[in-house]
């Protein structure tokens, strides 16, 4: 398993970076897709990663560090095996996301921000993820799940090992 | 039943592979113009009246036209796909149901303005329409469509698909630049236009994907047919996205002149379980509340102007009687005091004060001057800032206390008594 704390890419992943880097007219075009893969291969984006990306883009570590902090999809600590983000705007709140948040809460047994010990869920409440109507809804890892029931979350929940 | 334009391939079974979508009549706007001059394809969507239809509706063969002329920089054409205003989801629809829409009117306004290299930023938390366009990227690239030497024209175009990483201030075309180049997504002081000096410091025009999946048809059919689809200032029909206390919410696509009355009540079914309307929000979270009373309104560019409101993204919120707008407010609040990029002062100041603020109403700690002290420091901060973020978060601040400030007011007295 890649770690974190001594990050370094393979010579494929090596090769991806110059790839991406290649298709924008300035090489730092590539930062965010590069972190993407950076957080893919090593869990999470910590210092060393920062230091180490910032390495492939002659960049400044802070320049990094600036941009990782920027953005919600960067992780700077470890993160469950699976990510439950429920979104907590406008539509989903007068749907009831109020509720699928506390019943997430209640069932995990963490709170909002935390990961379950067993390292198995990090459960989030977010912005709006432009799926409206579907309310209430939550991202679970790659996909969306709307119209959601206390039911509907335990058997979502079920399929995630 | 409203001829169906940009929906027509929603219901057709593998829409999103490129075969499907040439059966349908695919590629023949890109086939056409690849034989126009491209000034007359910007003379026709000019005809069309199309109106930007990510939020600031600006009219597009205008936009285009801010490339300074005779420059022979390179310039880039980047699709802003960076969907994220609060009710707001018809960009997912079109992503993932009928990408080839999309990479065809990137070809025709790439052949318009001269470009050679488009970026399609898409949100990062849209890792399935990601995938689902990327394919057709992949596909196009395949077929010749795009590349270098396209189908024998000369004319090369690469395309880029771009994964942002989660900030709404993305979607504001000058913070979607910053971040395409690698940084932090803070917007740029204006002027310079991006189409001056935008993208790596060349010439760029920002599209919202909708906008760009118009263009096919506008060459296909012309400006003239484009135009009178709709109203006198904006032609076409356009995607509404409709969610909240509606019996059916989902994306409608109607002419831009039905009205928002018609939209919740024939095409979304009305209110549920026999509630009342209490309050809309027109256009996605930034624009102004609308009451009952004022939905019997053109749902173009005009139409919630007249309101005091905007059409924006055409993001439409329903909230029925039950709902508390006090309640309501701390939830934009928060979003806005979250989303705020933290450059200009009025805005990262004002949207903490004023989410905490509207927070301790809800919460039964309000005060009496709490109401005046959120319009004051709205007003103040409108028209000061770098981008149009807060101007955004000004329309609910007021509207929601301007239009049902008697219910914050109780609210607040309960509290004062409790």
């Amino acid at each position: 398993v890649a770690d974190a704390k001594r990050p370094e890419f393979s010579a494929e992943q090596l090769a991806e970076v110059r790839r991406l880097q290649g298709l924008y007219p300035d090489k730092r075009g590539a930062l965010l897709p590069v972190l993407h893969l950076a957080q893919d291969t090593f869990g999470y984006v910590s210092l060393e990663v920062e230091e180490y990306v910032a390495g492939l883009f002659e960049l400044s570590p802070a320049h990094v560090h600036e941009v990782v902090t920027f953005y919600t999809l960067y992780f700077q600590q470890p993160k469950g095996r699976h990510v439950v983000a429920v979104c907590h705007n406008l539509s989903c709140h007068l749907l009831g996301a109020k509720g699928i948040i506390e019943h997430l809460t209640q069932t995990l047994g963490v709170e909002v921000g935390e990961t379950t010990p067993d390292g198995r869920v990090t459960l989030l409440s977010v912005e709006c993820l432009c799926a409206c109507e579907m309310a209430p809804m939550m991202q679970v890892d790659d996909r969306y799940e709307g119209h959601l029931t206390p039911e509907k979350v335990d058997g979502i929940l079920e399929g995630l090992r | 039943m409203a001829e169906r334009i940009l929906t027509r391939n929603f219901d057709v079974k593998d829409a999103h592979a490129l075969r499907v979508y040439r059966e349908g009549g695919g590629y023949q706007g890109w086939e056409k113009a690849k034989g126009m001059e491209p000034a007359d394809i910007a003379e026709e969507v000019k005809k069309s009246n199309l109106r930007g239809l990510g939020g600031a509706g600006f009219p597009t063969g205008v936009k285009w036209g801010f490339i300074p002329k005779g420059s022979t920089a390179p310039r880039y054409l980047v699709v802003n796909a960076d969907e994220g205003e609060p009710g707001t989801f018809k960009d997912r629809y079109l992503m993932e149901g009928d990408p080839h829409a999309l990479i065809e009117g990137m070809l025709i306004a790439a052949r318009a303005i001269g470009s050679h290299l488009g970026f399609i930023y898409i949100r990062g938390e849209y890792v399935q329409p990601w995938r689902i366009l990327s394919d057709a990227v992949k596909e196009a690239y395949d077929a010749g469509l795009l590349g270098k030497n396209i189908q024998g024209t000369g004319f090369d175009f690469e395309v880029v698909v771009h994964r942002g990483a989660g900030a709404y201030i993305c979607g504001e075309e000058t913070g979607l630049i910053s971040s395409l180049e690698g940084k932090k997504g803070w917007p740029k002081v204006k002027p310079p236009f991006p189409a001056v000096k935008g993208a790596f410091g060349q010439p760029t025009i920002v599209n919202n994907v909708e906008t760009l999946a118009c263009l096919p048809h506008i060459i296909n059919r012309g400006g003239e047919w484009f135009a009178g689809l709709g109203t006198k200032t904006q032609g076409g029909t356009r995607l509404y996205s409709v969610s909240g206390h509606v019996v059916r919410p989902g994306l409608v696509e109607a002419p831009v002149s039905v009205t928002l009355r018609q939209i919740i009540y024939d095409h979304c079914g009305g209110i549920p379980s026999g509630r009342a309307l209490k309050a809309v929000v027109p256009g996605g979270s930034s624009a102004a509340i609308l009451t009952p009373d004022e939905i019997d309104i053109p749902m173009d560019v005009d139409g919630p102007k007249s309101k005091g409101s905007m059409i924006g993204s055409a993001g439409i919120i329903v909230m029925d009687e039950t709902v508390s707008i006090p309640d309501a407010l701390m939830v934009v609040a928060r979003f806005y005091a979250h989303e705020s990029c933290g450059q200009c002062t009025p805005c990262r100041e004002s949207t903490g004060w004023i989410y905490k603020i509207s927070h301790r109403i809800v919460e039964g700690k309000g005060r009496k001057e709490d109401l005046d002290t959120i319009l004051d420091v709205a007003k103040r901060g409108a028209g000061t800032t770098i981008c149009a973020f807060y101007d955004g978060a000004v329309g609910p601040y007021i509207s929601y206390i301007e239009k049902f400030r008697s219910e914050f007011e109780d609210l607040i007295r309960r509290s004062a008594h409790a």
